[in-house]
């Protein structure tokens, strides 16, 4: 009935560019290309031409200049003599030390939520339920400000800790003889070693050789520990029976490490109070404490969410089948509960820490002098950079992001189901 | 050109907005107000009442250029500034001009590219203590922990001086005089350091300033500013030579009251020039002849001003010290208008 | 003995027991308790805890909150009013000055005499978003929502209505170059609708408009920039930004997904670079750097500049969220559309978007609520945000030098209450949504 229709003869025509499927990818991807490369050289063109019109230049040399101010609060060697560069890094191990430091207490404090609120018992998880509700809704500055501010405006300054002048009579003791938190600082018992190995210089920063000593230690105690348990597996694989293990990993992980200490004569210093300020202990500035405390407890309630969903994402059944097999609440726990429900908890709670990083650069709204407060913050405005400064941080933020997000994609890729 | 900028943005991210040209003045002619960088908060040199007026002594300047520019001192739109973006904003054209308390120094004037117009207030940096404390010098403070705010030439003084001094403090960075003035008060600091006027603009609103002693060392020195975009002489000429007809004003004894009498029947050819009876010396910077005369009327010379927002009158109480005229034995000295 | 057998066997009641109640232990209240506080020692220990915890939070919070004052001009007045009240030592919160400023926090400087404006607006946009929230709506309304991104720019900021209009006409003339052109040429039609669009923004709409504005100015009071605070500020960013981001953040999704190597690559970069960095880098980057990325001399607002690194930033969570949605389709609805034999763009309009976005709604107020609260982040750059602008500024003035707590409780309720009810919006939707694919 119908001819069958030729071939269409296999000549190229211009329309065929875009609406032949084989070339209209190709198509569109060059003009895309041809776009971006456009818009770029506009962007970069601009640039040069704003510079130039300020007598600006692009060089990150700036860097090595002496920066000239002081940061209250550093955990590498810096004074205000060092370079800028310097300060960028007092910044950034700010950052990560609030960062690392809110993670820890955010998962802990999410964790207890989470299961708390999934509890029996009415009371505790309506308080919960309370708790979670508000700190998700609230913007987290709020929650920094407040805290900020009930450490500033409702704690005793240092002074309040002397004794009266006139009747010697003690108003403020240390709580527990430890602590001591005050509208400043909360002074707290610092780890002193009386024999240190002294610190290595490398140049651009010093290594503190007893710190280095006790990291050392406890990761080959840690290695150890994990030689010893898969030892157990084996040994359990071939005989059934699978050999007592704690007290072993205990004793290979801690035992160096506190034989260290003793050896190296590692004491608490108390706060005491001398001067204006107390001294001997360790200042934990409140900028600090406030960061720390209002962004914990802020992600705190999105992780206690998180694991909530976690938990109940993994269905009643598993956990019957498992005491059908006749497995006890703590290894079903273990062995059953668990594994479901991280592999729902993991993913969403590494993105609650990359927030929780992110959001640390709040720390500019109580003057924590953070990668932002240095780098982004005084270094800027001293020197004027603020090209190279801005795009520096936004460099050094997303290589953190990029490397926490990294370590995501490996756990998932080691839990994810292997399908058949 | 205010609806193209608009526009433009909507449409193509600034694409259709109009370019602004080289010289600020005509920028400023054509959009019809001054846009002044100010001190977001800073009781008696900038702060806005309830219903968002700007009042101070900055504020003061502000309108002074906006009157002889404009022929109206309310033209003027105030840009809250932090001491972090001050410079950036001036740079990138977000303003026309800088009067936020800014320390004229060298690097500022040449690296920042930054052009001060001179100084409209001759500071030092000092410190303000705690009666309590005990402290009767800044050479006491060893160990103290000071409240400072970053981003000023402050912080780096306060390091040059506590390491001549072979002292130790402990700061703590403060973004804004309300954050400072909380931290002080609730005693998170043994001592607030900022320029002296500051403190005292500080310390006047305090509910009982006599509990707090500013401290006779002052640390540095601070001679603040406008300042305007680098390049565009022009303009810092406007700049400038408004300050300097405030002053000038002030010696000639030309006020805001008797400035319509002067400008009539003055027989000094110093006050004829400036209110511009005599020779139009404002054509030279791109102005009309009683440019100067509007100036002054706005606010009343440096003087009047000085006394209204900051003087010993007001809450404030700062004494004219250096920023007497130089026949008082002040540094206020403005050169001869011919 | 069979009798006695038979006697003691054959027991029948032939009366009903009347009704016991339980045993004490065993129902009402003590039951409730039993069961739900102290069930085994465990919850009992929490139970103490908690009430411990709740005591001493009432007993701090209740007074003062019960000592509040309302009205006074001043905060030692109010303070005095408290003394007088309730003896010297005691404690009380100062509402006042909520009372004399919470239209500062709500309104910042916008003047006093226009506050209907931006509520109009407010109340317009639900308006506007009705036919995407509710099924029932007749889908006529849907040219209102296309409408009033235009309509809200001009109530807020006023001036003339030629300038949004003569925005929206590029729109207008793009859409009808490629109504014409769609039926032979449909991607020629849309390159060309978007060159037209283009040209109309960047050369003919100024002459027009100023001609327009010249014959009949059509102008309301108009309203700069630096008078935005408070809660309208935050509210305008927020919405304009998700707005904006919305279909940025559908194309950067369908980037993401594509099989074309470079536009995935791109998608990709720029959502992870955004998601990497926080907020106030890119805030900082409106503030500071954005001016060296144009051409020199351009300048405009910063609340304009806030809201495009906003949007930005919300379109790589907003795509993130429609990849989800994406991803959640059926396999078998794309195999569908192949097999109906519609090209790449019909399959994505008529069948796949339609799903996906609605599967992304509640994901999308999700990240709206995120935003909203983000906007508090744009006082860092000198914008009055109702949090720490707003409240700063009233604390400026010596009236109410030294107020706390006040102002962040009372914006915190405002920000919990518009979160929590959005949030609870969001899981009604999902509920509902879960229902349909049943």
């Amino acid at each position: 009935m119908a001819h069958a229709v030729e071939r269409p003869k296999d000549t190229f025509r211009l329309s065929m560019l875009i609406y032949d499927t084989r070339y209209r990818s190709l198509t569109i991807q060059v003009i895309v290309f041809l776009l971006v490369m456009a818009g770029a050289a506009w962007l970069v063109d601009n640039i040069i031409r704003n510079l130039s019109a300020l007598g600006k230049d692009f060089d990150f040399g700036f860097l090595g200049v002496r920066a000239g101010y002081d940061i209250a609060q550093r955990l590498i060697p810096y004074s205000q003599n060092s370079t800028h560069a310097m300060a960028l890094l007092v910044g950034l191990m700010n950052t990560l030390l609030v960062a690392v430091l809110g993670c820890i207490m955010a998962t802990i404090v999410g964790v207890m939520v989470g299961v708390l609120r999934l509890s029996s018992n009415w009371l505790v998880a309506r308080l919960m339920t309370v708790y979670v509700e508000i700190f998700r809704n609230v913007p987290v500055l709020l929650w920094i400000l407040l805290i900020y501010t009930v450490f500033t405006e409702a704690s005793p300054a240092p002074n309040a800790f002397r004794p009266d002048p006139q009747t010697g009579e003690v108003t403020k003791t240390l709580f527990l003889g430890l602590f001591a938190i005050t509208n400043r600082y909360t002074a707290i018992p610092n780890l002193q070693f009386e024999q240190g190995l002294g610190s290595l210089d490398l140049g651009l920063f010093s290594l503190n050789l007893t710190f280095a000593a006790v990291v050392v230690l406890l990761a080959i105690g840690l290695y150890v520990r994990s030689r010893i348990i898969r030892h157990a597996t084996a040994v359990q694989h071939a005989t059934g029976k699978r050999p007592q293990t704690w007290w072993k990993s205990l004793l290979v992980v801690f035992l160096p490490t506190i034989l260290l200490c003793i050896a190296l004569g590692a004491h608490f210093d108390l706060p005491v109070l001398r001067g204006f300020n107390f001294v001997e202990g360790l200042n934990v500035s409140n900028s600090l404490m406030a960061l720390w405390l209002a962004l914990s407890l802020y992600t705190g309630a999105f992780i206690a969410e998180i694991v909530r969903a976690g938990i109940l994402a993994v269905s009643q059944g598993q956990s019957e089948a498992a005491f059908a097999l006749g497995l006890r609440p703590r290894r079903t726990m273990n062995l059953v509960i668990l594994p479901q429900a991280l592999r729902v908890i993991i993913p969403p709670l590494i993105s609650q820490y990359l927030n929780l990083m992110k959001n640390s650069s709040l720390a500019i709204a109580v003057g924590y002098l953070d990668l932002r407060g240095t780098l982004g913050g005084i270094t800027l405005n001293q020197t004027g950079r603020e090209l190279e400064c801005v795009l520096l941080m936004m460099l050094i933020y997303l290589a953190i992001s990029l490397v926490i997000s990294s370590g995501m994609n490996v756990y998932n890729s080691r839990v994810k189901l292997k399908e058949r | 050109m205010k609806k193209t900028v608009f526009f433009g943005t909507l449409t193509a991210a600034g694409l259709a907005a109009g370019l602004a040209s080289a010289a600020t003045l005509d920028d400023v002619k054509a959009r019809g107000e001054l846009v002044c960088g100010v001190n977001p908060g800073l009781t008696g040199f900038a702060a806005p009442d309830a219903n968002g007026t700007w009042t101070g002594f900055d504020i003061s300047l502000c309108r002074a250029v906006a009157a002889a520019v404009l022929g109206d001192g309310t033209k003027v739109r105030f840009v809250p500034t932090t001491a972090e973006t001050r410079f950036t904003a001036l740079a990138s054209g977000e303003i026309d001009m800088l009067a936020r308390n800014s320390t004229w120094t060298f690097s500022r004037d040449t690296d920042l590219a930054l052009d001060f117009a001179g100084v409209n207030y001759y500071d030092g940096q000092g410190f303000m203590v705690n009666k309590a404390l005990g402290v009767t010098s800044a050479k006491e403070l060893d160990g103290a922990t000071i409240c400072i705010q970053t981003g000023t030439t402050t912080e780096l003084n306060l390091a040059d001086y506590f390491a001549i001094n072979n002292m130790s403090y402990t700061p703590v960075a403060i973004q804004s005089n309300a954050e400072g003035e909380q931290q002080y008060l609730a005693g998170a600091c043994d001592a607030y350091t900022t320029d002296a006027s500051g403190l005292a603009a500080t310390r006047a609103a305090f509910a009982t300033p006599s509990d707090h002693i500013i401290l006779p060392e002052i640390i540095s020195k601070e001679p603040l500013g406008p300042a305007t975009r680098q390049g565009d002489s022009q303009w810092n000429d406007i700049v400038r030579w408004t300050l300097n007809a405030l002053v000038a004003a002030e010696e000639y004894g030309v006020t805001s009251a008797n400035i319509e009498e002067l400008a009539t029947n003055s027989q000094n050819p110093e006050v004829k020039r400036l209110l511009g009876t005599e020779n139009n010396l404002g054509a030279m910077i791109g102005l009309d002849a009683d440019w100067a005369k509007r100036a002054i009327s706005v606010g009343g010379n440096y003087g009047e001003i000085f006394s209204a927002t900051i003087g010993e009158s007001t809450p404030i109480g700062l004494a004219r010290g250096l920023n007497a005229q130089w026949t008082q034995g002040g540094l206020l000295y403005a050169p001869p208008f011919r | 003995m069979s009798d006695t057998d038979a006697q003691s066997v054959f027991f029948m009641r032939d009366t009903m027991l009347p009704q016991v109640p339980p045993p004490a232990g065993q129902s009402g209240p003590v039951r409730w308790l039993r069961e739900n506080l102290f069930s085994g020692w465990f919850n009992t220990i929490l139970t103490i805890c908690g009430l411990i915890a709740l005591y001493f939070l009432l007993r701090g919070l209740l007074p003062w909150f019960a000592h509040s004052v309302w009205t006074a001009d001043t905060l030692s007045e109010c303070r005095q009013i408290i003394a007088a009240k309730w003896g010297p030592d005691a404690t009380g919160a100062c509402f006042a000055v909520v009372r004399e400023r919470w239209t500062q926090w709500l309104f910042g400087f916008y003047p006093r005499h226009l506050y209907w404006r931006p509520v109009l607006t407010l109340v317009l946009m639900f308006v506007a978003m009705a036919p995407v929230l509710f099924p029932g709506v007749p889908r006529k309304l849907m040219i209102f929502s296309a409408i009033y991104p235009f309509l809200g720019f001009w109530l807020l900021w006023g001036g003339s209505a030629w300038v949004p209009l003569g925005g929206m006409a590029g729109f207008v003339l793009g859409y009808i170059a490629w109504r014409v052109l769609r039926e032979n040429r449909p991607l020629v039609g849309i390159l060309v609708a978007v060159v037209i669009a283009l040209l109309w923004w960047l050369l003919l709409a100024g002459p027009v408009i100023d001609l327009f504005r010249s014959i009949a100015p059509l102008a309301i009071e108009s309203v700069r920039s630096d008078r935005f605070g408070g809660f309208v500020l935050s509210l305008t960013i927020g919405v304009a930004a998700i707005a904006i981001s919305l279909p940025l953040g559908i194309a950067l999704a369908l980037g993401r997904q594509s099989d074309m190597f470079l536009i995935k690559t791109l998608s990709v970069g720029f959502i992870e670079f955004i998601r990497g960095v926080p907020l106030i880098t890119l805030l900082f980057t409106a503030s500071l750097l954005l001016n060296y990325f144009l051409p020199p001399g351009t300048n405009f607002d910063i609340i304009l500049r806030v809201i495009i690194m906003v949007s930005l930033f919300a379109a790589a969570y907003i795509a993130e969220v429609i990849r989800g949605g994406l991803a959640a389709l059926p396999r078998g609805q794309y195999e569908a559309a192949d097999s109906l034999g519609l090209d790449y763009f019909q399959a994505q309009r008529l069948i796949v978007l339609p799903q996906a976005l609605k599967i992304s709604i509640p994901g999308i107020v999700s990240v709206f609520i995120g935003l909203f609260k983000d906007t508090t982040l744009v006082i860092f750059v000198g914008l009055l945000d109702p949090l720490k602008g707003i409240t700063d500024a009233v604390r400026a003035s010596i009236d109410w030098k030294g107020i706390y707590w006040e102002p962040y409780i009372f914006v915190g309720s405002i920000f919990f209450l518009f979160c929590f009810g959005m949030s609870r919006y969001s899981m009604y939707l999902e509920r509902r949504l879960k229902r349909d694919h049943r």
